[in-house]
């Protein structure tokens, strides 16, 4: 076994494990810190796969910053275990239907793909830096590239409304 | 109104310019007053190496007085003790026997003689009230201690050794204190 | 296959690795103590000065009190996130050092030894991965810590360095058009050549400079911690060498973050601009010890700038703090990035529109 190998299985044991650890913390703050750990564990994958950018913006933007908003209102919210609002049995059930349905578009996704690179080349290999990623997202991607970024902006603008409301309220009372 | 003195001055307040508003011209020049002390002198002495010099009428620790044959000069007669005003003075009298000329210079003296320390102020009064230069306040003060028994200082302790037979601590109690004898001889 | 591995390089960087560990860690060490002494001095007292010759064994004998006091562990808190908070805060501080080229390289008995342990050619946005990390420690003992005042103080920490981080990101992207690199080493090689950076970013250089203040939780920033509102902050109910790893952390931060502002605006381990140090014919290692030399040189200015303004400038207020960032470092860092991007395009077109 060599040793891109064995730290391949490391990281795929750490990121299913944690994964299911966020699952069945009893405790959201516990979850949301399991989350993290996912997150690195992805990233390493990420440079496995000479994705050094991809996988630095990772811990950067969701293990950094995201998930810092999360466990912020978690920890806000005071949420515990014994507060836990009970499911419906039929809301647990969709979700089990739906997150099946993504795992297995997921699945279908893999199946098609094919393997590109091999080894991680991590001083020398600059394939997965901006400048490739730049070319490939403004040349061969414009369009759904510009088109999340569409999303990005109505998300931003909800967010706007949602705090500029409030505020209005607050100030007729 | 009319302004007793020509130095008040009219507070101006206009709105800030850029510039001001930018605070970074401000906070430099802060910055450079702060710069500045570091070649300022330093107030602060070094305490246990360097001590500051006391002023020639500082009024610290008491000490009970000796003439210069060794005997000691208090007759407790009570006037520290009626003029201190905190009442740290206890005494208890007792009278010369026969032999005991050496030690003491008066036909009575003081068999036992207290001071709270922790009561005391260090008004000097008892200094001013003895007609026997038998205490004074001397350019020490009293140290700290963990027991407040410790602070009520003995006939032992307050009296200043012995001129004859431990002649330098004598000096070095006596530090820089002129003898009231020599002054007025009267005494 | 693991033992094709070269093990002499192994050893390389282990050696490295250990080096600059304790070498941040004795720094920071005494960047406390100079802290103490820089304070006293700005207020015309004389500071520590009692622990060995001219007190430089007071860092040894704080280390030693944090050591054997009492450890204390709140009884309703979690114990594990209680211990990891801390040793996140510690593991975070320490770990940016990886990148920084600390010098050239070093002959060592025929080998040649880069005086940097790892030239990832995302460099810089590894130092910016880390430092993201870093608001966990603080976050996470805050919240273990099961007391209203550390929350209050952990979630001030989190919105602050979240707030600036993006001003931070924003002026180095523009520097990182200019150097058009990721790799510290390259960026440092480049300003070997040329001019520092700081001369083609001042308005990114303060804004960073800021930022980083901020990252730091130096004052003025210093929220998080602000005694007079919250007791101790994130650090409330933090005892004995937990309490010293927050305490410490503060300053390995410090350090690696004057060490980052060198070597980005200031030419790292380059000692004169536009001069070609090789010139003087001297060996490799002393050229490495100069370098070294340059970059602390560089580094205790930018310490001592750090305490400087700390004595100096009070704390801001928490919606003054606010504003600061996002209104006005964003924007302006913003500004600066599209003023650079159009230059840059510009110089590209010989200056043509």
């Amino acid at each position: 076994m060599s040793i891109t190998e064995i730290l391949f299985w490391f990281l795929t044991a750490m990121a299913l494990g944690s994964a299911i650890m966020v699952i069945t913390s009893r405790s959201p703050v516990h979850s949301v810190l399991w989350l993290i750990v996912t997150f690195f564990a992805i990233s390493g994958h990420y440079i496995m796969m000479n994705a050094q950018f991809l996988a630095i913006v990772n811990i950067i933007v969701y293990a950094g910053a995201i998930m810092v908003l999360f466990l912020f209102v978690v920890m806000l919210m005071n949420l515990n275990a014994e507060s836990e609002p009970q499911k419906n049995r039929m809301l647990q059930f969709a979700g089990l239907l739906a997150g099946g349905c993504l795992f297995l578009v997921i699945l279908a996704s893999l199946m098609k793909a094919t393997e590109t690179s091999s080894m991680v080349q991590l001083g020398s290999g600059n394939e997965g830096l901006i400048k490739n990623l730049g070319k490939a997202l403004f040349n061969d991607y414009v369009i759904p590239f510009e088109i999340s970024s569409v999303l990005f902006l109505s998300a931003m603008i909800g967010a706007v409304l949602i705090g500029k409301k409030e505020k209005a309220e607050h100030d007729g009372n | 109104m009319q302004a007793l003195t020509n130095r008040a001055k009219q507070v101006e307040r206009q709105p800030m310019s850029f510039l001001e508003r930018l605070y970074l011209v401000a906070i430099f020049k802060g910055m450079l007053i702060t710069f500045r002390h570091i070649f300022k002198k330093k107030p602060t002495i070094n305490y246990p190496e360097k001590k500051r010099p006391f002023s020639p009428v500082f009024r610290g620790l008491h000490i009970l007085n000796r003439d210069a044959e060794g005997r000691e000069n208090c007759t407790a007669c009570g006037l520290c003790a009626v003029a201190c005003p905190a009442e740290a003075i206890t005494m208890e009298a007792a009278e010369r026997q026969e032999g005991e000329e050496g030690l003491y210079k008066e036909e009575k003296y003081a068999a036992k003689y207290e001071i709270n320390m922790l009561r005391c102020i260090f008004c000097g009064l008892c200094e001013d009230a003895c007609p026997k230069d038998a205490i004074y306040l001397s350019e020490t003060f009293a140290p700290a201690d963990y027991q407040r028994k410790q602070f009520i200082y003995n006939k032992q302790e307050l009296l200043i050794p012995h001129p004859v037979k431990e002649p330098e601590a004598y000096k070095k109690a006596l530090g820089n204190r002129v003898p009231r004898e020599k002054i007025n001889p009267a005494i | 296959m693991l033992l094709a591995l070269d093990l002499a390089l192994i050893l390389e960087k282990l050696v490295l690795i250990v080096i600059v560990v304790m070498a941040s860690l004795v720094i920071a060490m005494y960047v406390t103590f100079a802290e103490r002494k820089v304070a006293a001095i700005l207020q015309d007292r004389r500071g520590p000065n009692r622990a060995g010759p001219f007190g430089i064994l007071q860092p040894v004998a704080d280390g030693l009190k944090l050591f054997f006091k009492e450890e204390i562990i709140p009884e309703f808190s979690s114990k594990f996130l209680f211990i990891l908070g801390p040793s996140m805060a510690m593991l975070t501080a320490i770990m940016t050092g990886a990148v920084v080229p600390w010098g050239d390289h070093i002959d060592f008995f025929g080998r040649t030894v880069s005086l940097q342990i790892a030239d990832v050619n995302v460099g810089i946005l590894y130092v910016f991965g880390v430092v993201s990390m870093g608001v966990y420690g603080i976050m996470i003992g805050s919240w273990a810590s099961n007391n209203k005042y550390s929350l209050l103080g952990g979630l001030r920490a989190a919105s602050q360095i979240i707030s600036y981080e993006l001003a931070m990101g924003i002026s180095l992207i523009a520097l990182l058009m200019v150097t058009g690199t990721l790799s510290l080493k390259e960026m440092v090689l480049q300003q070997q050549q040329g001019w520092w950076n700081f001369c083609y970013q001042p308005l990114g250089f303060l804004i960073f400079l800021i930022c980083a203040f901020a990252e730091c939780n130096r004052t003025p920033f210093d929220l998080p911690e602000a005694e007079n509102e919250l007791i101790g902050g994130y650090h409330t109910e933090y005892s004995s060498m937990k309490l010293g790893f927050y305490l410490f952390s503060e300053y390995i931060n410090m350090f690696v973050s004057s060490v980052i502002m060198s070597t980005l605006f200031f030419g790292g381990y380059d000692l004169i601009p536009f001069y070609d140090e090789s010139a003087w014919g001297l060996s490799a290692n002393w050229m490495a010890i100069i370098g070294l030399g340059a970059l602390m040189a560089k580094v205790v200015f930018f310490l001592f700038l750090f305490m400087w303004v700390r004595w100096t400038i009070p704390r801001f207020r928490y919606d003054q703090l606010m504003n600061l960032g996002w209104r006005i470092l964003i924007p302006l860092a913003l500004v600066n990035m599209l003023v650079t991007g159009a230059v840059i395009l510009l110089k590209q077109n010989n200056w043509h529109f």
